[in-house]
């Protein structure tokens, strides 16, 4: 055996345990969500909408961007057998719409938290662990960042971005809400971490020599880890409501892609003839932050931390 | 404008001007930014403060009410509700309430939109679908965190004590439980009046009302970037100031905080 097929073959079977890690870690958070009412109903509706997400371009009725001398024939039309949810100004199938308009906030503002969240885990922590002028000097810079309303901040930063790089704007969104989010994620990190460093374990393995990321990675992370869960999906949710609301300001995904929030927008100017318009995106919206709201009380509930709710 | 010089060099001469008040012209309309500012300040203030006098007392007694009868039906209601308002962003509460109100009974105007000639207070009525929508979305907030914080004092050893010592419930409630629940309520409330400017931002251009929101999402639309700059500072100071303002009434509310 070479010594290159060796390597990939290692390389493969830490791939293999990662997999099983997170498949375990992902059935642990399911099962300690549907241990309160909430929280089952939450994963329930959170999950109906991520195979949305995922699947929602191939289950369309309609083109959801199609447009057409055909489509202008139907335009505004109120809700039928044929289109549940009525059509559009431009005569295109709402339903077809709102499904296919899952795919873009779902993951815009999935992988935005997670950005969010791990640059928080990781300023948070090193500053709590390490303390002195290092927590200082990053923590003065989150403040500076928090002396920004968030939606100011991401309006801010989109400009700014759209102005200078040349950057698809589903990632321009994802990074402002990375950056957005940071300095709050950091000081909940930072907070736990300061509990957990005093603990006889984390002292144990500093006297061992134990390098800083091991200490930082195996012995805090594992601790705050149930911070960091509810953390990120009180975020998610937050992460929506950001991402609708740029959408609807004009600032998300540009058309003619599906966006809830440039739907509901749009609407507004048919609003007395054809309400469906905007009403639509609006209850899939509405469902499913609160599927995602429902899924945060009960892993709080099932954790049993208190109620903290900040912006 | 001066695009010959270096771009640090514009700026240290922009807040320069802007910290003796002068925030210079905006290069797309010529007008003085001082006086677009000036004119849209007021309104936004207006609109920021009835907002605020409405939905904070009613959100807190109805949250100190069901966190002292948690499981009522009330509370159930209440609870449901609130979930339902703080789940959907707030340019959402304010189409269905335009669609209620405006396009369906024909009650409210639907936009603010000013003839020349017309104030704020000389068309009061575009006011209410406004503080509507903004207290829909701070009344669900503020009355979990104050049920949440009621229910915990509820439950403390001191609550109990006093109950048991027979002192009338009203006089528990007013002297014991109001007094260490509402402390923590308040500065949460205070800590996130960014939430609420935000929030100011969007339903601003919901209703296409003439404050310093719109002026910004204006500013964004036609890539009028000393517009941008000035509305963003004055934004940013306004929220800097309530943030210090909250941290001061805080220190007054709580004497065991002292800052010094």
């Amino acid at each position: 055996m070479t010594s290159l097929q060796s390597i990939r073959n290692t390389s493969s079977s830490v791939l293999t345990s990662l997999t099983v890690k997170g498949i375990s870690k992902l059935l642990a958070f399911f099962s300690i969500a549907s241990k309160t009412t909430s929280g089952r109903i939450g994963l329930f509706i959170v999950l109906i909408h991520f195979l949305l997400a995922v699947f929602g371009s191939f289950i369309t009725p309609y083109s959801p961007t199609a447009f057409g001398a055909e489509n202008l024939q139907h335009r505004l039309e109120g809700p039928t057998f044929a289109h549940p949810f009525g059509t559009d100004h431009f005569g295109r199938d709402v339903l077809s719409r709102v499904i296919a308009g899952a795919r873009s906030i779902v993951w815009i503002s999935v992988i935005g938290t997670t950005l969010g969240i791990f640059l928080g885990t990781v300023v948070g922590i090193t500053s709590g662990y390490l303390g002195g002028w290092i927590d200082q000097i990053s923590m003065r810079f989150m403040d500076w960042l928090l002396s920004f309303p968030s939606l100011l901040l991401a309006l801010l930063l989109i400009t700014i971005g759209a102005e200078r790089f040349d950057i698809d704007e589903s990632w321009l969104i994802i990074m402002v809400i990375g950056i957005a989010f940071m300095p709050n994620n950091s000081r909940v990190i930072r907070s736990a971490s300061l509990t957990v460093k005093p603990l006889e374990f984390v002292q144990n393995a500093r006297l061992r020599g134990e390098p800083l990321y091991y200490i930082v990675f195996r012995e805090i992370l594992p601790n705050v880890l149930p911070v960091i869960g509810v953390e990120a999906t009180l975020r998610l949710s937050f992460a929506l409501l950001l991402t609708a609301s740029l959408g609807f300001l004009g600032l998300g995904v540009q058309p003619p892609t599906p966006d809830w929030g440039l739907m509901v927008s749009d609407g507004r100017e048919f609003l007395s003839m054809a309400p469906w318009v905007a009403l639509s995106p609006a209850l899939a919206m509405g469902s499913l932050v609160i599927g995602v709201n429902l899924l945060a009380d009960g892993i709080r509930q099932a954790l049993q931390l208190p109620e903290v709710r900040s912006e | 404008m001066g695009l010959d010089r270096h771009p640090v060099e514009r700026y240290i001469s922009w807040i320069g001007n802007a910290v003796q008040g002068d925030l210079g012209v905006s290069p797309r309309s010529g007008a003085s930014i001082n006086e677009m500012i000036g004119r849209r300040l007021p309104n936004s203030a207006l609109l920021a403060f009835i907002a605020f006098v409405v939905a904070v007392p009613t959100s807190l007694a109805a949250g100190i009410f069901a966190g002292i009868y948690p499981d009522s039906r009330l509370d159930r209601f209440l609870s449901i509700g609130s979930l339902l308002t703080i789940s959907v962003p707030e340019f959402i509460i304010g189409v269905i309430l335009m669609l209620v109100f405006s396009s369906k009974l024909g009650w409210l105007p639907s936009s603010t939109i000013m003839l020349p000639g017309e104030t704020i207070m000389s068309k009061p009525e575009v006011l209410v679908l406004p503080i509507l929508t903004i207290t829909g979305a701070l009344f669900a907030y503020i009355l979990r965190m104050a049920r949440a914080n009621v229910m915990e004092v509820m439950e403390s050893n001191y609550v109990r004590t006093a109950v048991l010592k027979g002192i009338p419930m009203r006089q528990v409630v007013m002297k014991h439980v109001l007094p260490n629940a509402l402390i923590p309520t308040i500065t949460v409330i205070a800590n996130n009046v960014g939430w609420m400017f935000g929030g100011l931002i969007v339903v601003e251009f919901v209703f296409a009302y003439p404050g310093v929101g719109s002026l910004l999402i204006m500013a964004i639309d036609t890539r009028d970037m000393r517009l941008l700059q000035s509305t963003a500072m004055v934004i940013a100071s306004v929220y800097a100031f309530s943030n210090l303002a909250a941290d001061l009434a805080y220190g007054l509310l709580n004497p065991r905080i002292r800052y010094g």
